[in-house]
């Protein structure tokens, strides 16, 4: 009999480390899927953030760097530029991504690294209890804008597929949710896309992946999808930025 | 063999791509740019990688990623940008990879000054970031023994699986002498010998975890335990020093680094006026040669000048710990990038013998 | 033997080349040498200067509160550095571009009138080669012969350009002349 499901070859045999019903979850999984899928479990470097990413230590079955908080595409550039030959991948949250590491984002995604950007939006600081993140949304609440976001005060989101598509050199960015089955078989197809254009030496890829933070935002697992819909969703439009053939 | 005539910053890069490095990044600040410009030029061509980060902290974390592939790998800066890599350079020793920071010492604190000065002696030895780890400093005196010691740093940093330092000023950086070079060593990928894997993925037997997170209490005071034995194996094997003119000295000028040089010619015009001075000169900062100290004869030595190219001189609290005031400890140095010069010393030195003889 | 000389002057004269090369020369010759540039923004304001020691022992300090020597291609090294040479020591000027005006009646004086000669010579480039000479003719520090030998590796070997750099070292070693 065929096993109908199956732990990918590329994630550990333990249970999940994040919270229940986090995305991180599906990211990790789809990632690892993706990794048994090109045959490149042996092959492939995951170069982890300071977050709820860094939990990826327990079950990524890959080699694994973990990195200070926000350098991420630095330490995955001296990764991939050290060993050309490897699938590498950055996975980061927003607090890593948008606001520590924005300097090493931007730079990264400027000199066209060849390595595939995951970029986990869930709106909040998780790791550290629920503070504002770059991405959190107008009026949205935290433990540091407790009375939602003011933008007058702390601006608006920051869309990063909009803002590194300003650059000339990446090759693919892209933004999808994790709300739903749809969208996740969505995502996976960004990502197999970047892991491939990566493989075939074409420069920069970036993945966006809409997710959410149970814990923080204080909402059951369901409740936080149907949120995401009426909210991220809205803030955070779908869709392809860039798809540059050269 | 003739002898090359060069130019110390671009020595210690030379030095590095011949133990092997072939990874470099950094950021530009004066006075190490020919730092990185040589590794522009020099590193394509032996088949490395020369990236300029975006800042200092990028880099050195590029350096973290390429350590962590196995490539020995290299970045340098001065001051200001030491003080952004310390975040890197904490978590290169947390996650026990080896690497090399090179810093060309200006005066500080701050933006300071861009002029050579020697101001990062204790950020060096005690505390390069967060955490309370050790990274192994060597001090050069002349653009030789930058060349030797930026070798050793290599194989110390492989040896150890941690950080090594080269500290030198600004005025080694910038300045030529002659030198030979040591031969060159094939490139080797360094296999990861760090705790992660061992937790997070015991099983996994073709994977590395590469991490300066162990999450656990316990087992992060197991790697902190064991790094402590690491320092003592370091305090008993790697502590190198040279002692000139000690013999009969009843002055010890206990100095550094270019300091020591014009500490050199100071106790050679000192001896001719019938002082008998000598010199202790650390070469490695740290481990700090701490036994040498011990050893000077209380009964002869008078005093101990400490000599820095910064004020407040910051050995003298190692040089107190090695002679346990047992022996008197004075200070003389310059600061903020103006020149000590061989006479400064002389004249301390003589101040300090009059106001004994008062 | 030991001997330290400052060589100052504006940016583009070459100051920089004349302290590399008399160490080259030395180290080429077997013997030690520290060149040390200054850097830094006294740079930008258009001058340069820099200290170059020669020898046949060990060299400890890089840099003393005196100098054996001052090489001054302008006027305004010669009065920033005067006050820097030891009693007894050499002051070169280049005196196409600086004059005497006193001030140390302790010191050996030399003049070399370096541009006017690289002038005749046919190639203004040469004129720190010809303060080379004047200071090797002088010191006695290194020979034409293992100048010359520094010259060909560094600059070159091409036939009329190391014809000029022996012709520029030959004239600097013929015409300085010390004053007394
Ligand atoms: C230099 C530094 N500053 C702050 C922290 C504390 N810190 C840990 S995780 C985190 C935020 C993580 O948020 P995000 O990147 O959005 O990841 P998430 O947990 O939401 O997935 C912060 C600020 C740190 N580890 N290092
Ligand atoms: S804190 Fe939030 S983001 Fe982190 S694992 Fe829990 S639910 Fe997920
Ligand atoms: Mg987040």
């Amino acid at each position: 009999m065929d096993a109908l499901y199956e732990r990918p070859k590329s994630l550990t045999n333990r249970a999940t480390a994040y919270c229940p019903g986090c995305l991180h979850g599906v990211a990790t999984r789809l990632i690892a899927e993706l990794i048994d899928e090109l045959d490149a479990r042996a092959d492939t470097v995951a170069v982890l953030p300071v977050g709820c990413g860094t939990l990826g230590m327990f079950h990524f079955n890959t080699d694994i760097v973990v990195s200070p908080h926000g350098r991420t595409p630095a330490v995955a550039t001296g990764v991939k530029r050290s060993a050309p030959e490897k699938l590498v991948f950055s996975y980061q949250g927003d607090g890593d991504l948008a606001a520590i590491g924005l300097a090493e984002i931007m730079h990264a995604a400027n000199r066209g690294e060849n390595f595939t950007v995951i970029f986990i939006n869930n709106g909040t600081y998780g790791m550290t209890g629920g503070q504002m993140a770059p991405t959190t949304l107008v009026g949205q609440k935290s433990t540091t804008t407790p009375e939602g976001r003011n933008p007058a005060e702390t601006g608006y989101p920051m869309m990063m597929c909009e803002i590194l598509s300003q650059l000339r050199a990446p090759r693919y960015i892209a933004r999808f949710s994790l709300d739903c089955p749809a969208n996740v078989i969505q995502a996976k197809k960004g990502l197999r896309k970047s892991f491939e254009l990566q493989r075939a030496g074409k420069g920069f890829t970036f993945v966006e992946l809409l997710s959410n933070c149970p814990t923080n935002w204080g909402l059951s697992p369901l409740e936080c999808l149907e949120w995401m819909r009426e909210n991220t969703m809205k803030a955070f439009p779908l869709g392809v930025f860039r798809d540059r053939e050269d | 063999m003739e002898k090359k005539f060069l130019k110390g910053n671009e020595a210690v890069a030379e030095a590095a791509i011949l133990a092997g490095c072939r990874f470099f990044a950094g950021y530009p600040i004066t006075p190490q740019n020919e730092i990185p410009e040589y590794m522009a030029r020099r590193m394509p061509q032996v088949g490395g990688v020369f990236l300029q980060g975006e800042s200092e902290t990028a880099s050195v974390c590029m350096v973290y990623g390429a350590a962590a592939m196995g490539k020995l790998a290299m970045t340098s800066s001065s001051g200001p940008g030491i003080s952004l890599k310390a975040e890197g350079i904490s978590t290169l020793a947390g996650a026990q990879l080896p690497a090399v920071i090179v810093n060309v010492m200006r005066g500080g604190p701050g933006l300071g000054t861009i002029q050579a000065a020697q101001s990062d002696y204790l950020h060096a030895t005690k505390a390069m970031g967060h955490g309370g780890f050790r990274v192994l400093v060597l001090a050069p005196s002349t653009v030789q023994e930058a060349i030797d010691l930026t070798y050793k740093a290599f194989g110390l940093a492989v040896k150890y699986q941690n950080p090594a330092v080269v500290l030198m000023d600004g005025w080694i950086g910038s300045m030529m002498e002659p030198v030979t070079l040591p031969e060159a060593k094939e490139p080797v990928k360094n296999a990861y010998t760090g705790w992660g894997t061992r937790y997070y993925n015991p099983s996994g037997t073709d994977v590395d975890v590469v991490t300066s997170c162990l999450l656990e209490p316990d087992r992060q005071e197991l790697l902190n335990i064991h790094f402590g034995e690491m320092y003592e194996t370091w305090a008993r094997d790697e502590v190198m020093a040279e002692e000139y003119m000690l013999g009969d000295a009843e002055y010890v000028i206990v100095a550094y680094g270019t300091a020591a040089r014009a500490a050199r010619t100071a106790i050679g015009s000192l001896r001719e006026k019938g002082v008998k001075a000598g010199m202790l000169r650390p070469i490695s900062l740290y481990p700090f040669p701490y036994d040498a100290l011990k050893r000077l004869d209380k009964s002869r030595v008078r005093c101990i000048l400490d000599t820095e190219m910064t004020l407040p001189v910051q050995m003298k609290d190692d040089i107190r710990l090695g002679v346990t005031d047992a022996i008197p400890v004075h200070s003389c140095g310059r600061s903020g990038g103006v020149v000590l010069t061989n006479e400064d010393i002389e004249d301390a030195l003589l101040r300090i013998i009059e106001e004994e003889g008062k | 033997m030991e001997k330290k000389i400052t060589i100052a002057g504006f940016g583009g004269q070459g100051v920089m080349a004349i302290g590399q090369m008399l160490g080259y020369a030395s180290c080429k010759a077997g013997g030690n040498a520290l060149f040390l540039p200054k850097y830094g923004p006294e740079q930008r304001g258009g001058t340069a200067n820099c200290t170059v020691t020669l020898a046949d022992v060990e060299i400890g300090a890089p840099e003393s509160r005196y100098v054996d020597t001052l090489i001054a291609l302008n006027q305004p090294s010669l009065e920033r550095f005067l006050g820097a040479v030891r009693p007894g020591g050499l002051v070169l000027l280049n005196s196409s571009l600086c004059r005497w005006t006193g001030g140390r009646e302790d010191v050996k004086l030399a003049e070399i009138p370096a541009d006017d000669i690289a002038r005749e010579i046919g190639s203004p480039k040469v004129a720190n080669i010809v303060v080379i000479g004047a200071y090797i003719g002088l010191s006695g520090v290194l020979t034409e012969r293992q100048m010359l030998d520094a010259i060909e590796e560094k600059l070159g070997k091409r036939p009329e350009l190391l014809e000029m750099n022996r012709l520029a070292l030959k004239r600097g070693m013929e015409s300085a002349t010390p004053r007394t």
